[in-house]
């Protein structure tokens, strides 16, 4: 049967099948395997042998791996689905499982390690680094073959009994969509033989049939032991070759282990695998069919090597061989294949006198981190080959031009066939292109004898996130892993991208660009820049304008461009017939709303229809005649290295930046947010002085720290700009102060939030309120006069500032500012607060998850500097270690610090009088201490400069130490109650003073909304689609039994000021201290702009009590435990029905959602009961301590 | 004592029935109507505006966010190609009917033609035994005339009708301009049933806050004069029943109904305030009248003081407009 899916589909289809046990944990990109695997398990969908497979979500990949391991020895068929560092937290049990040879097949979408920095992207080093373990790999490159591999690979193992990693390039084969055709059960029946699953069932651990497995084994018999398995290895190729040739005869699709393309009397031939040994086919094929005597051979299996395999395809006339390895290893003498393919030529020398001897081998790496590989690197490959001294070690697809390992390549060498129809589409995320695009592949993939292909780029925000959709289609397979560099169709579906992108570098002569455009075809050429109207009279580009938000709109599908983009799409492709193609897209709304009502699919009729009366071909005049220029991409003023470097990767430019440009070890500079201004918003918030109470709530509750408030003399306003907005301030003892409150509308993203929690409103226009929403067009050149003088006024003195007020921390310099997180995020109120805190002494330890993202995802980051230079340092590690990461912070930090203190004490007879005492012993409790702390160091400074020799130089760079730092262990629920559990557990055991913000968003929110075990009860989430079962852990509870860890629990939306005083105390308290913090979420399912009423709600309900715990009031024999909000006053399902995760419970099943909801009361209840109860109790209740280590 | 009345072809043990409020939500709250002694249960209205709202909310919220960003490309487990409907409404009705015995009259109010005819008749598949139409609309388009919304009464009626076979009932508003006409085709139209009448939403304006604000007050007794008017100028005329709605808060107003005509009268508000056990209240207000002046049925009473029964049927015409009038200035001028 022949379908289109994304690879991850196309394999998940086979392990679902072939399988009994799912377990798993969300890591992309192979989080959509498992995300499949649970859903049709949810919709009881039986695999081959008739059952529903258990498909279970454990804490971590490690768990994951252990549940694999119990499953396979107690006789199921299991496997997992993972990726990069959730394959290494597997690595203890692959041996073990390896060890015992147990048939399993894991399925790993490959991708990067974290190592300079953290990558999502593809390659090939999470597949080396598990090498050792006894698995065998199988390597798959395309959606087809990896469809197919899953099943050999399965078929094999069983027979075998070697367990398997198949693997296939995350995102280039996992998100592709491509047109395959799907094994049937009957030939999955015909070619898995019961046996080999009874045997596997015999070996299982069995009571009726006691052994036992897993011995502690001496040095006497060990050894010997782990040599038993070598017959098995040995037997592995050709059980796996048997299986292919099998499988031909079935499917008619033959595979070999080392497949051979190209000129039969090849005298060059490059060796690769995964998805780039497409590119090489197709490259090889080009130029043997010029002549050329090239070779490829793709390998698939890639461990064990089978040396005669490889050696019998290889041609007897080769001369070179170019290995290329998508992995680094560092220091080694080079990657795994080539030295594999090394190894054999050695080993085997002798065989190889029939070639000639030894053919020359070189290796290289190529598409680290998703690099493309082109046909033009794949050519440069070849032609290195052909020089007399080739390059060994090199890269290709980069400019080293440090180690000058690079190759260079001909950009313009491309290999887009004319058969081929290639399209790119530029959007948002937000306007359903990619979603339109994949519904155009599936339409001309399933219903016309076309092949289609579909890949898709977003960029690395989560907030007006661009997306780049490439198609292709044609009446041939499509296998072109690579981004289309030659488009004949270009469709731009935002008119903003035409001054934001370069949207014709890849148009092909005589292109088409369709436009989505306000303006019609009489005045749209005017309103393009000049650049691109030159672009377009060079390729003689035709270009079309359609008003899709109009067409939309007067549909009654206000926002909704995707279909009518897509309508104009069929009808100037010509792909297929324009009539054809119009019922097909309407079969295909049908077959979408069929459901959802006549009055949609008339709608979406009506938006079609209207699409193609309102697409306008634009008559380009013959020669340019704009005179608007693309802006630059970052202001003049930023830094050097922000011009130098970030400026490329803000343009989408970075591939073009040399090794030589980019640091060695991963350190970049903070605070780079503020050069990228994304002009994401239509409207941004106004500011009305004269109805401002000045309460700070907007800036305070402003996910992306666009608003800001000072307040100066009013003598300032002398140079103020005419449209400068200020207000008397209204604090007493302030005389001839003004206060202003400035919006950074280039940052904002309009979610809303600072309207939706602005108290006052004006008394005679009650929609009005002090913040309001206004189109940005008309007030964006004032705004930015009116920033640049706001920025030139001073900032506000810390020491002047109260603290304990959220109106006094408004005038805190945020040094958190413009993160990429989605519109109206609930986690980064909390983040900028911190940094406004105590942002100038911060350490902050970062888990893996949404908030490494948007704090740490290049080109910009937002943790930022004052202009002393000092702020948040920041760094993140992985996902399950972070409270240990943190935790090696606190005791680097005060082991420094005590160092310091010692040299000072060293030091002391050099020093002024009283300065070592001061330095040593001066309270640091309050701002005003804290700079005088900071004059102490100066001074300090000056001596030890003037001493000049050691220990003086020593405690020189030491001496900030003496201000006392804060250490922030920052991270999600998935982090804090999931896979970093334990170690979270162990470090706030550890009486050390570091402080722990967890964002709880109640889920996996990065991933994708998978269930983490702080999901409440009943709410629907990855993982647990019928509404979770159990409570949400409360970590609150856990850490109090400590009896020493300062808690709280806050949420910023129904008490601010509460938030604030918990932030305070458990930075003031010198043990460790947890703080949850309440994060709306976008995986929550509503409007975020009423993200802080939604936390007030669930304040209300009681779900989220307020309350702080601190053992400092114990120690006094006062209550430590403090019931910060008042009883619950509404039903819980009056705030959880407020929410999508809620909602969509009592829709599926009505029944089961009340009594999920009602139990869910039951838990808000009795929780309450329990709190309320310690909040009675007196402070000898709680348990004791033995006081601070620290 | 036979308090037994008919509506709607159904035999009911006494006159007194639940009309449509957050009572009949839950099984619960039906079992405790049952329980406080209503002959039947209207159940509250289910509304397809809001069925096609939600459906679009669902849609867009799991949508919302989707394909942005290369992590996340979805937030929501996919759902089935299942949408929201009224499966919790019809789910309810089952189970109201299995495990009551009173009737459970479905009431249902839709915006389009494809949902008046799949809902009713999935609710006539659910087991209700008989549906009321709730035609609210507040029809606000200057260019639409009087006709024409009286036609789209005719219109939903008529597809309907054609589609199920339960009995129909129609809860109308007072606001149209020949009321008795109207209520005539309707009944040539073969509604089973008139419910006079549906209460409008008439929002508030909030001085502080200077917004309007959604307003519902529960009905009170002096709000029966209009419903009283209507049914008693009705009774006798119309082979539909007749039930009255509005203003029912003590036995006194369940006999002035019955007195005009009604078949059987409804209230919400006093159940709302007293609880469900306000209902015998009112049936054993409602007997002890009856024992008192000894009327032994209440076909006896039902009408007695229609238009088409009382001597001077001026009463309930323009010419009691007059004498209020007149009566109320003759104190004091």
């Amino acid at each position: 049967m022949e379908t289109t899916l994304e690879g991850n589909e196309a394999v998940a289809h086979i392990a679902y099948r072939l399988n009994e046990v799912c377990a798993i944990y969300p890591i992309t990109p192979s989080s959509p395997m498992a995300e499949l695997a649970d859903q049709w398990a949810a919709e009881k969908r039986p695999n081959l042998w008739g059952d529903v497979p258990k498909v279970v979500e454990m804490q971590s990949e490690g768990g994951a791996a252990g549940v694999l391991h119990g499953a396979l020895q107690s006789g199921a068929l299991a496997t997992t689905f993972t990726a990069s560092q959730g394959l290494l937290l597997m690595i203890p049990n692959l041996y073990k499982i390896a060890g015992e040879l147990t048939p399993t097949v894991i399925h790993v979408a490959a991708r990067s390690l974290a190592t300079q920095g953290l990558s999502i992207f593809c390659d090939h080093s999470d597949v080396a680094a598990v090498r050792p373990t006894g698995f065998a790999q199988l390597c798959s490159g395309s959606v087809q073959e990896a469809h197919d591999m899953a099943f050999l690979a399965q078929a094999a193992s069983l027979q075998s009994r070697i367990p398997f990693l198949h693997f296939f390039d995350g995102f280039r084969t996992s998100h592709e969509v491509n047109k395959l055709t799907l094994i049937p059960d009957q030939h999955m029946r015909a070619l898995i033989d019961p046996a080999w699953i009874r045997a596997h069932r015999q070996r299982a651990l069995n009571p009726d049939r006691p052994f036992i497995r897993g011995t502690a084994q001496n040095p006497d018999v060990y050894f010997q032991s782990r040599e038993t398995v070598n017959p098995f290895y040995a037997r592995l190729p050709e059980i796996l070759q048997d299986a292919f040739d099998r499988f031909a005869r079935y499917t008619g699709r033959g595979y070999r282990l080392y497949e051979y393309y190209g000129h039969p009397e090849a005298e060059l031939v490059a060796v690769l695998l995964g998805s780039a040994a497409k590119t090489m086919k197709q490259t090889v094929e080009f130029l043997r069919d010029r002549g050329e005597k090239v070779g490829m051979i793709q390998v698939r299996l890639c461990l064990p090597f089978s040396p005669p395999h490889f050696l019998t395809v290889l041609p007897p006339t080769v001369r070179a061989i170019a290995v290329l390895d998508r992995v680094k290893l560092p220091g080694s003498m080079g990657e795994p294949l080539y030295t594999d393919v090394v190894n054999s030529l050695m080993e085997h020398h002798e065989s190889l006198a029939s070639h000639g001897g030894l053919p020359k081998v070189i290796g290289g790496r190529y598409g680290l981190g998703s690099k493309e590989f082109t046909p033009a690197m794949a050519k440069a490959v070849l032609d290195e080959l052909r020089k007399p001294e080739p390059k060994n070690h090199f890269t290709v697809g980069i400019e080293d031009d440090v180690t000058h390992s690079s190759l260079e390549y001909d950009e313009s060498f491309q290999l887009e066939p004319d058969t081929v129809f290639r399209a790119l589409f530029f959007g948002l995320g937000s306007d359903g292109t990619v979603g339109a695009n994949k519904n155009s592949i599936k339409i001309i993939g399933e219903s016309t004898p076309l092949h289609a292909q579909g890949y898709f780029v977003y960029d690395s925000k989560k907030s007006g996130s661009r997306t780049v959709s490439h198609l292709r289609f044609g009446p041939d397979p499509i296998e072109s892993p690579y981004l289309i560099r030659s488009a004949n169709f270009i469709g731009c579906h935002q008119f903003a991208f035409v001054e934001q992108l370069d949207l014709l570098q890849y148009a092909a002569p005589g292109a088409t660009l369709l436009l989505n455009s306000p303006f019609g075809p009489e005045e749209a050429w005017d309103y393009l820049p000049r650049r691109m109207q030159e672009e377009i009279l060079a390729k003689r580009i035709s270009l079309y304008v359609i008003d899709a938000s109009r067409v939309a709109r007067d549909a009654g599908l206000d926002g909704r461009i995707n279909i009518v983009m897509q309508t104009c799409f069929f009808a100037l492709a010509g792909i297929v017939p324009r009539e054809e193609a119009i019922a097909k897209i309407k079969e295909s709304i049908r077959k979408t709303y069929g459901k959802k009502g006549e009055e949609l699919i008339r709608q979406n009729f009506a938006a079609v229809d209207r699409a193609l009366e309102r697409l306008f071909r634009v008559i380009s005049p013959d020669h340019p005649t704009g005179t608007r220029e693309l802006p630059p991409p970052v202001p003049p003023e930023a830094p050097e290295f922000v011009q130098r470097v970030t400026a490329f990767m803000i343009q989408g430019k970075g591939d073009r930046l040399p090794v030589s440009a980019l640091p060695a070890d991963g350190t970049y500079p903070s605070g780079t947010s503020r050069w990228e201004r994304r002009d994401l918003s239509t409207f941004v918030p106004v500011w009305e002085p004269e109805i401002c109470v000045q309460c700070g709530n907007c800036s305070f509750a402003c996910p992306h720290g666009v608003i800001r408030s000072k307040f100066y003399s009013a003598s300032w306003l002398a140079q103020a700009p005419q449209s400068f907005r200020s207000a008397p301030i209204n604090a007493r003892g302030f005389p001839d102060t003004r206060y202003t409150l400035q919006v950074y509308v280039e940052y904002c993203t309009g979610c809303g939030i600072c309207v939706e929690v602005c108290p006052a409103q004006s008394p005679t226009e009650p929609h009005r309120k002090a913040i309001h929403m206004e189109p940005k067009t008309p007030v964006l050149e004032s705004e930015r006069v009116n920033l640049r003088f706001f920025e030139s006024l001073p900032v506000n003195d810390r020491s002047r500032v109260d603290f304990s007020s959220v109106r006094g921390t408004q005038f805190l310099e945020p040094l958190f500012e413009f993160p990429g997180a989605c519109a109206g995020c609930g986690e980064t109120p909390y983040l900028r607060l911190l940094s406004q805190l105590f942002g100038d002494r911060l350490l902050v330890a970062n888990a893996t998850g949404c908030s490494s993202i948007y704090g740490g995802n290049l080109p910009t980051t937002p943790w930022s500097a004052n202009a002393e230079g000092q702020g948040p340092a920041w760094s993140n590690s992985l996902f399950e270690d972070n409270a240990e990461f943190g935790f090696g912070f606190r005791l680097s930090v005060d082991l420094l610090t005590q160092r310091a203190c010692h040299l000072l004490e060293t030091l002391r007879p050099r020093l002024p009088e009283r300065l070592a005492e001061d330095l040593l012993h001066a309270p640091q409790n309050t701002e005003s201490e804290i700079r005088a702390q900071r004059a102490r160091i100066a001074e300090l400074k000056g001596c030890l400069q003037s001493i000049g020799e050691e220990p003086a130089r020593e405690l020189l760079l030491l001496a900030d130490h003496f201000v006392r730092r804060s250490v922030w262990l920052v991270g999600g629920d998935g982090w804090a109650y999931d896979i970093g559990s334990s170690g979270l557990d162990h470090v706030l055991a550890s009486c050390q003073n570091v402080n722990v913000l967890v964002l709880d968003t109640e889920v996996y929110s990065n991933t994708g909304g998978q269930m983490s075990k702080a999901t409440p009860l009943g709410a629907v989430a990855k993982f647990a689609a019928a509404g979770k079962p159990v409570a949400k852990k409360d970590l609150a509870l856990q850490a109090i039994a400590y009896g020493n860890v300062y808690v709280a629990r806050v949420a910023m939306g129904a008490n601010p000021q509460q938030t604030l005083l918990a932030f305070r105390e458990a930075e003031a308290y010198p043990g460790p201290s947890l703080i949850l913090a309440y994060s709306h979420c976008i995986a929550h399912g509503f409007n975020l702009q009423y993200g802080m009423r939604q936390q007030d709600l669930a304040v209300a309900c009681g779900h989220w009590p307020l309350m702080r715990y601190n053992p400092a009031l114990r120690q006094a024999d006062q209550n430590p435990f403090v019931l910060d909000s008042p009883r619950p006053r509404i039903p819980f399902k009056e705030y959880a029905l407020r929410e999508l995760r809620y909602r969509m419970l009592a829709h599926l099943d009505p029944a089961e959602s009340t009594r999920l909801l009602d139990l869910a009361q039951q838990v808000v209840d009795q929780k309450w009961t329990t709190y309320e109860e310690m909040a009675s109790w007196s402070g000898s209740q709680f348990h004791p301590d033995a006081g601070f280590r620290a | 004592m036979d308090l037994s009345t008919r509506y709607l072809g159904l035999n009911l043990s006494h006159p007194i029935v639940a009309s449509a409020s957050p009572l009949s939500e839950t099984l619960d709250g039906i079992k405790r109507l049952e329980e406080g002694g209503v002959a039947a249960v209207v159940l509250f209205s289910l509304f397809e505006e809001q069925i096609r709202q939600e459906s679009a909310a669902l849609s867009y919220l799991l949508d919302y966010g989707s394909d942005s960003f290369a992590e996340a490309l979805s937030y929501f487990p996919r759902i089935d190609e299942r949408t929201p409907g009224p499966d919790a409404y019809l789910d309810l009705i089952r189970r109201a009917s299995e495990q009551t015995t009173i009737p459970i009259i479905a009431s249902l109010n839709c915006v389009t033609s494809e949902g008046w005819v799949d809902f009713a008749q999935q609710i006539e598949q659910a087991g209700a035994h008989a549906l009321e139409l709730n035609l609210y609309t507040l029809e606000t388009d200057p260019t639409i005339s009087g006709t024409e919304i009286e036609e789209r009464y005719f219109e939903v009626l008529r597809q309907v009708k054609a589609t199920i076979r339960i009995p129909i009932a129609l809860k109308l508003s007072p606001f149209f301009s020949a009321f008795a006409h109207f209520a005539q085709r309707l009944d040539q139209a073969g509604v089973d049933a008139l419910v006079l009448f549906n209460r409008f939403y008439q929002p508030d304006i909030d001085l502080v806050t200077l917004t309007v604000s959604p307003s519902l007050r529960l009905s009170s007794a002096d709000e029966i004069r209009l419903p009283l008017l209507w049914i008693a100028l009705l009774h006798g005329k119309l082979r539909a029943s007749l039930a009255a709605s509005t203003g029912v808060e003590s036995p006194e107003e369940v006999l002035k109904y019955l007195l005009a005509g009604a078949d059987v009268v409804m209230t919400t508000s006093s159940l709302l305030r007293h609880g469900p056990d306000h209902a015998r209240i009112l049936v054993e207000g409602l007997k002890r009248w009856m024992e008192a002046r000894e009327f032994p049925t209440l076909e006896k009473l039902r009408g007695l003081l229609s238009h088409s029964r009382i001597p001077n049927p001026g009463a309930y015409e323009r010419a009691t407009y007059i004498e209020m009038l007149e009566s109320y200035r003759n104190p004091y001028f």
